[in-house]
């Protein structure tokens, strides 16, 4: 499995009990050839997100420090026991340097240029209802396909929208709150519901455990707090909507998801961010927790701001996501789309600790023009019988490079433990490259690990038997790669599945000479 | 005067520098079947690639005409709208996408470009039935991706299949018969021969005589080094089989394809 393979034509298939820990690299070479008929063309940017709201904001001057740190608590008027949980996090921080594992390039942030607070002024006595939130910020989500007002909201989701710092509003609260559900800002939790927050916060993502999540830790700013009460399904899907708006700006948010026995949700997220030449930071922190027969389903298309087409500006994407099943026959399912940002780090995981629970990962990852991805999950096997499932497709363009990275874990406790990963990669052009790098120890014998890898060049023989049927070139490019995510895009709820496809038509539609 | 269905003038072609076709000359009335055969590596599929316009391929010299227009004008996918449908030798697999969703593209693609109406998901259905019925083709083949896990044999009664839906004005089928038991011959041969009419024109590229037993064609090509040496009637194919094609003697001068 470590040696390089060159027929990227013919998709290889690799299967293989265990794994030691190594890396299967699979590029491709061949960059002074003429592109293929698919690349002639240079990208044009097509993010049509890219709109900046001009608006009011009250900031924090650029740079951390203790001062920030304190700063942002005041703003949030947290309880002390949160201001000393960020400043423990934060001085862990500075003892701390930045991961060079990650199979990337790129500057990295200065942190004394960053902000790391920003909210829209009409917002800074906190969150109102939604009735009286700033016509700007209902525009800005309209705009970007989210209505905020009920009347029109979308049927069946209710949406929390964080705008850089903080949350605009959230919609179906009440109707949410009739079966106990609470759904709404981190930021709000902390007073409404400070036992929960306190009780669960960094517990399943500690404040130490890597560089961006214990920056996350000492600095974030909002996102959004679930919970899910015993034996209640969510009755709709719960959205949070993303938006980075004001300049060097840095969003830090967390998200605390809570399912109660028995209890069950849905639950999606959404990301888009203005076009500016400089790098912005996005480094968020996610923690699910499933007990006894819980079922969380997190789904996200995340769409920042990719860069221009010479790799100029972008988001940087460094985000901690884990869940823990914690109870017997619990299940936590990722599905992730990404398009977007110029660099993405993120490993959504699952602990599996109790019997027969169940974690998941499907992922589409697209890369284009400079596009990086290092993306992937870690599944760790605890409790016996428990099974995980990881299904990744990474599509590369231009000189996009994706990598997939995972680990398996079985530990010596986790009886009849199963996995199954099947990792594909799609090359467009000779400029882009893929990597997986599949790490999978297995300590317990009566576990089955199972590993799948492909590679295929989206290929002329392919274009070419759509075009003599008479495709467009462009419909047909769409439709290979539709196909090739079609694992993935079943897992996504209905209408995300929609803005996916038409996510990745966009982000492929000048990649057609 | 008729306008040639096909007109193929002192057409030489190359692949990544290789020469391939060195002055193919070939002329199809509407209506009229013309069999092109050969030995391995003359060129045969790379005349069909040319004709429906796979961009590997560079025309260094000659013209081919469809219908009169300049074919090599036309994108792939245009030439498709028009009329030229290939059914290929080696037909691609197109992992996620079912077959029908892929051939619904297609037939309204072609339509739209025609100036008709696209069909509706009925109409669709009911026209894939129909026509599945003149290749025997198993409907339920139709739901699993296009031509992963097929047979040999269902993926080139699919490629006939997909004709009968397109519509075409010329079929060109590179080895359609080849790997086929008899009955399988049979059944493509019928669907070849029931798209037969007074304006649509075919070449069937084959390596055996006895497809030509199944679809009788109005001509015989013998293609050698990427050029057509040899033309004549039915008989010519039954000559090949007897002689090899070591045993034909290059046409002599008086024959027009040279
Ligand atoms: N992609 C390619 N690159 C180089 N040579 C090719 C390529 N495809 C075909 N050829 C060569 O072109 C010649 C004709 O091939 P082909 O048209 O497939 O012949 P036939 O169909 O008559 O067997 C052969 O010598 C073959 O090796
Ligand atoms: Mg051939």
């Amino acid at each position: 499995m470590n040696n390089q393979a060159n027929n990227i034509n013919d998709p290889k298939k690799a299967v293989a009990e265990s794994l030691p820990g190594g890396g299967m690299l699979l590029s491709s070479s061949n960059p002074v050839e003429e592109d293929t008929a698919l690349l002639k063309e240079t990208f044009k940017e097509k993010y049509k997100w890219g709109f900046v709201t001009d608006i009011e904001a009250d900031s924090a001057p650029p740079g951390l420090d203790e001062s920030t740190i304190a700063f942002i608590s005041a703003k949030k008027d947290e309880p002390e026991w949160l201001l000393e949980w960020r400043l423990r996090a934060y001085r862990h921080w500075l003892t701390m340097e930045e991961p060079e594992w990650a199979h990337l390039t790129y500057n990295k942030p200065n942190f004394d240029e960053i902000i790391f607070y920003s909210a829209p002024k009409s917002l800074a006595d906190g969150p109102k209802s939604l009735d009286e939130v700033d016509p700007a910020l209902l525009e800005t989500y309209k705009k970007l396909g989210i209505p905020l007002a009920e009347h029109a909201a979308l049927a069946g989701v209710a949406v929390d929208a964080v705008f850089d710092s903080v949350s605009v509003g959230t919609t179906f609260k009440d109707k949410l709150e009739e079966v106990g559900i609470i759904f709404c800002p981190i930021s709000e939790a902390v007073h409404s519901h400070p036992e929960l927050v306190k009780k669960y916060l960094g517990t399943i993502v500690p404040y130490s455990d890597n560089y961006y999540a214990t920056l996350n830790s000492a600095v974030f700013t909002d996102g959004s707090f679930v919970y899910i009460p015993k034996g209640v399904k969510c009755p709709m899907d719960l959205s949070t909507y993303f938006r980075i708006n004001a300049k060097s700006t840095g969003q830090f948010e967390r998200t605390l998801i809570i399912a109660e026995e028995g209890a069950s949700v849905s639950y999606l997220e959404g990301c888009t961010a203005p076009m500016r030449d400089e790098n912005q930071l996005h480094a968020a922190v996610v923690e699910l927790i499933a007990l006894d027969d819980a079922d969380i389903k997190y789904s996200t298309v995340q769409n920042w701001y990719p860069g221009d087409e010479n790799g100029v500006g972008g988001i940087y994407n460094f985000v901690t996501k884990r869940g823990k099943c914690q109870g017997d026959r619990s299940r936590i399912t990722w599905t992730q789309v990404e398009t977007g940002s110029a660099v993405t780090w993120k490993y959504p995981s699952c602990i599996l600790l109790g019997d027969d629970s169940v974690g998941e990962f499907y992922s589409v990852a697209l890369t284009n023009n400079y596009q990086q991805a290092d993306t992937g999950t870690k599944m760790i096997h605890i409790g016996k019988n428990t099974k995980s499932t990881i299904i990744s497709k990474g599509i590369s363009a231009g000189h996009g490079q994706n990598i997939y990275r995972g680990l398996v874990r079985i530990q010596k406790g986790a009886e009849n433990a199963r996995n199954y990963t099947q990792c594909d990669s799609m090359l467009m052009g000779d400029r882009c490259g893929a990597h997986t790098f599949p790490y999978i120890e297995v300590k317990n014998k009566t576990a089955k690990a199972e590993h799948e890898a492909s590679t295929s060049k989206i290929g002329e023989d392919q274009l070419f038997y759509c075009n003599q049927r008479g495709i467009s070139t462009e419909d047909a490019i769409n439709m290979i790669v539709n196909g090739f995510c079609k694992e993935v895009f079943r897992e996504l709820p209905m209408e995300f599945a929609v803005e996916a496809r038409r996510l990745l038509e966009v982000s492929l539609e000048s990649s057609v000479g | 005067m008729t306008t040639p269905l096909l007109e193929i003038t002192n057409l030489h072609a190359s692949i990544e520098g290789k020469q391939i076709l060195n002055g193919v000359n070939l002329t199809i009335m509407p209506g009229e079947v013309h069999s092109i055969m050969g030995p391995n590596g003359s060129g045969k599929s790379t005349l069909a690639s040319v004709i429906a316009g796979h961009e590997a391929y560079e025309v260094t010299e000659g013209s081919i005409l469809f219908n009169g227009i300049d074919l090599l004008e036309l994108e792939a996918d245009q030439r498709a709208c028009a009329g030229v449908f290939l059914a290929f030798q080696y037909p691609v697999e197109i992992p996620g996408v079912s077959t029908k969703f892929f051939l619904k593209a297609a037939v309204n693609a072609i339509r739209k470009y025609r100036g008709q109406e696209e069909l509706d998901a009925m109409d669709f259905l009911d026209m894939v039935e129909e026509k599945a019925k003149s290749v025997s083709l198993n409907i339920d083949l139709l739901d699993r991706n296009v031509n992963e896990g097929f047979s040999g044999g269902e993926k080139k009664r699919a490629e006939v299949f997909q004709m009968a839906m397109l519509d075409p004005l010329l079929g060109v089928l590179d080895e359609t018969d080849s790997g086929l038991d008899i009955d399988a011959l049979k059944i493509v041969a019928d669907g070849v021969n029931q798209l037969r009419t007074q304006d649509r024109g075919f070449v069937i590229i084959t390596h055996y005589q006895r497809l030509l037993d199944f679809i009788v064609p109005d001509f015989v090509h013998v293609l050698k080094d990427g050029v057509i040496v040899k033309s004549g009637d039915k008989s010519l194919a039954l000559e090949l089989e007897e002689k090899g094609y070591a045993g034909i003697e290059a046409c002599k001068s008086e024959c027009s394809c040279a």
